[in-house]
């Protein structure tokens, strides 16, 4: 069974100038242990997604029309608060892009490490502060006891988002929710924190749902991949079928423009044109505009579901590419 | 920030001090007119005896090294209008009355201030941002004579709960703190809402709402320390400014204080007592910016004094 479960999920920021649709009916799973990625380019909603079932949004302006987010079968949208909150930080961990200013400069890093361990578990301080320590240790961090009474601004960016990762897993949580966690760091940085997700992922056993615009991240790291464009999910399969028989046009345009190391390139094709208005989005396929396999139903409505095997699917009217 | 770091910090006062006191007293006795001068015609030679009693017929320099003489030993020399009383006694009599009234008055200020603040900044944009919003910027416009006297009207006349004058019973001191602390509670009220707006938006409070702590836990652990800062370093000037600046308040309520010294010391070129009130001004706002800056580095660990 799924340990979270995506269905129809909608999410839309009300606005003064309207109503942006950030998340537009996306649907999918997370297994248990399973790395997904979540790929797109900045503004397809994969962040917003994330963070709106776990209520991490202002809302308003958020406001989730309609979908279900089920967490072991329950219901995350339709939970009360202090219920949800139980799930979020203990059971769903999340890590973030920018870990120079996801910690508070003001507390120290313990007192930081400790909170989840003394709010979920009900540990005393000097239990947590003993568990926070060997949680460093795991994550790299020599000098464990040194680390815990530093603060923040004394560690380097890497470190930080090691720390992050630290404290997100201390109370040894189901899902953890990793958004774009490397796009901060420099590459070497970038590859040891995969590394280390990877690693600590083989010893818990949690699910990774890993988001980045990154397909050589995703390359790297997932089993499965969903790929996303303006709030809708393109297509979505396991990873070697998606790099190698991508079914989708902005899959296929999307691999093309990354960079190869195998390859002499002159220049890096690009996908032309812009994401669309959110605001203003047809009733049809929102890459309508950028697409170079474009038929007239693809401006009307937005495609079905087309199973291409049990763990292959795409949302396009154009089936040979 | 050691030991070094305070004795640096001190040590730079002194030459601070003595250029005040140099502006101060050089300042005060070019200002036209002197303290014997009057509209009634003082007979020539009382007032020869008059200076000659406080030294003013010596040179002007040599005069000003007399008082650094005697600042020297803490004697700040005696007043030239209040005869038989010296400038210590002035002080010494009118500070504390001074220092009560305005610490009452900053713990209405921070009270009121930061309550007000903190709901505005939990409930942005609502009616309890709104009301408190509006109430600080009367606050901010209003002045002291206008707040006092409507404060003695409603409380002093109408209701009768609260005596309208004098500094005797503990019911004297509400009023007179009231009106003081209003602009500053005005003040610190915004400063507050901003602080913890701008912190509210912060990254790291995102992950401390994701690690799963409740709004209050966030409040008290996450949010306070940062979003206070902004009144922390308001606190060093404006407590300094409370103690000495009160004389409208303790004009309306006819309080001792120090702050009428301080008014008609200048007006009627009092001239020791003007350096008197001036350097203990001066003192206090050093003082106080000091003790701000310690607070400072405690409140955040980023900022650090070499």
């Amino acid at each position: 069974m799924a340990i979270l479960e995506i269905k129809n999920l909608q999410a839309h920021f009300h606005t003064r100038k309207g109503i942006v649709k950030a998340v537009n009916g996306i649907s999918y799973s997370l297994e248990p242990g399973q790395t997904l990625g979540i790929v797109g380019e900045s503004g397809s909603g994969k962040s917003v997604s994330q963070l709106s079932y776990l209520r991490l949004l202002p809302s308003p302006p958020l406001r989730i029309p309609q979908g279900q987010v089920l967490y072991r079968g329950q219901d995350l949208l339709t939970l009360p608060e202090d219920k949800l909150r139980a799930i979020r930080g203990h059971k769903i961990s999340m890590i973030f892009q920018e870990p120079m200013t996801s910690l508070n400069p003001y507390l120290t890093i313990g007192s930081q490490l400790i909170e989840p361990l003394m709010i979920h578990l009900g540990q005393s301080k000097k239990v947590a502060w003993k568990e926070a320590c060997d949680a460093l240790t795991r994550v790299g961090i020599g000098e464990a006891d040194k680390a815990m009474k530093s603060y923040p601004h004394e560690f380097s960016g890497g470190m930080r988002q090691r720390v992050m990762i630290a404290m997100a897993l201390t109370t040894r949580p189901e899902v953890l929710i990793a958004d774009e966690p490397t796009t901060a760091l420099d590459v070497t940085v970038q590859a040891q924190i995969l590394e280390l997700l990877k690693k600590l992922q083989k010893e818990t056993g949690m699910a990774i749902l890993l988001i980045t615009h990154d397909l050589g991240v995703i390359a790297g790291m997932a089993d499965k991949v969903v790929v996303m464009y303006a709030g809708r999910v393109f297509e979505e399969g396991p990873v070697e079928t998606l790099f190698e028989k991508s079914a989708h046009p902005y899959t296929k345009a999307l691999l093309k423009s990354t960079p190869r190391m195998d390859q002499l390139q002159e220049q890096i094709p690009v996908i032309g044109g812009t994401i669309p208005d959110l605001s203003q989005l047809s009733s049809g396929c929102p890459f309508y505009d950028r697409c170079s396999y474009k038929k007239d139903i693809c401006q009307e409505t937005f495609p079905l579901e087309r199973k291409l095997s049990s763990s292959h699917h795409t949302f396009c009217h154009v089936e040979e590419l | 920030m050691g030991l070094t770091y305070i004795l640096k910090r001190l040590l730079v006062m002194i030459p601070v001090f003595l250029l005040v006191v140099t502006l101060v007293f050089f300042m005060i006795r070019f200002a036209p007119g002197g303290p014997f001068s009057s509209e009634k015609k003082v007979p020539a030679q009382v007032l020869k005896n008059l200076e000659a009693k406080y030294h003013m017929d010596e040179p002007l320099f040599q005069q000003y090294l007399r008082y650094l003489g005697d600042l020297s030993r803490f004697d700040l020399g005696p007043s030239f209008k209040h005869s038989n009383r010296t400038v210590n006694e002035i002080i010494a009599e009118a500070l504390p009355v001074s220092m009560e009234l305005g610490l009452i008055s900053l713990f209405w200020a921070l009270l009121i201030g930061i309550s007000a603040g903190g709901l505005a900044a939990l409930k942005p944009n609502s009616l309890y941002d709104y009301i408190p919003m509006s109430l600080s910027i009367m606050g901010i416009c209003l002045p002291t004579f206008v707040v006092g006297p409507v404060l003695v009207l409603i409380f002093g006349l109408w209701l009768g709960w609260l005596p309208v004058a004098g500094w005797n019973s503990w019911q004297d001191r509400v009023l007179p703190s009231l009106t003081l602390g209003f602009a500053y509670a005005a003040y610190i009220s915004r400063l507050t809402r901003g602080g913890f707006m701008e912190i509210r938006h912060q990254d790291f409070i995102r992950t401390a709402r994701a690690k799963g702590l409740s709004e209050k836990q966030i409040l008290i652990k996450h949010a306070l320390r940062g979003g206070i800062l902004p009144v922390v370093s308001y606190l060093g000037p404006a407590l300094a400014g409370i103690i000495t600046g009160a004389l409208v308040t303790e004009t309306i309520f006819n309080i001792p204080g120090l702050g009428r010294f301080f008014i008609e010391s200048a007006l009627n070129r009092d001239y020791t007592v003007v350096m008197g009130t001036s350097l203990l001004y001066f003192s206090l706002i050093f003082l106080c910016n000091f003790l701000v800056d310690i607070v400072y580095v405690i409140l955040d660990p980023r900022v650090r004094y070499e």
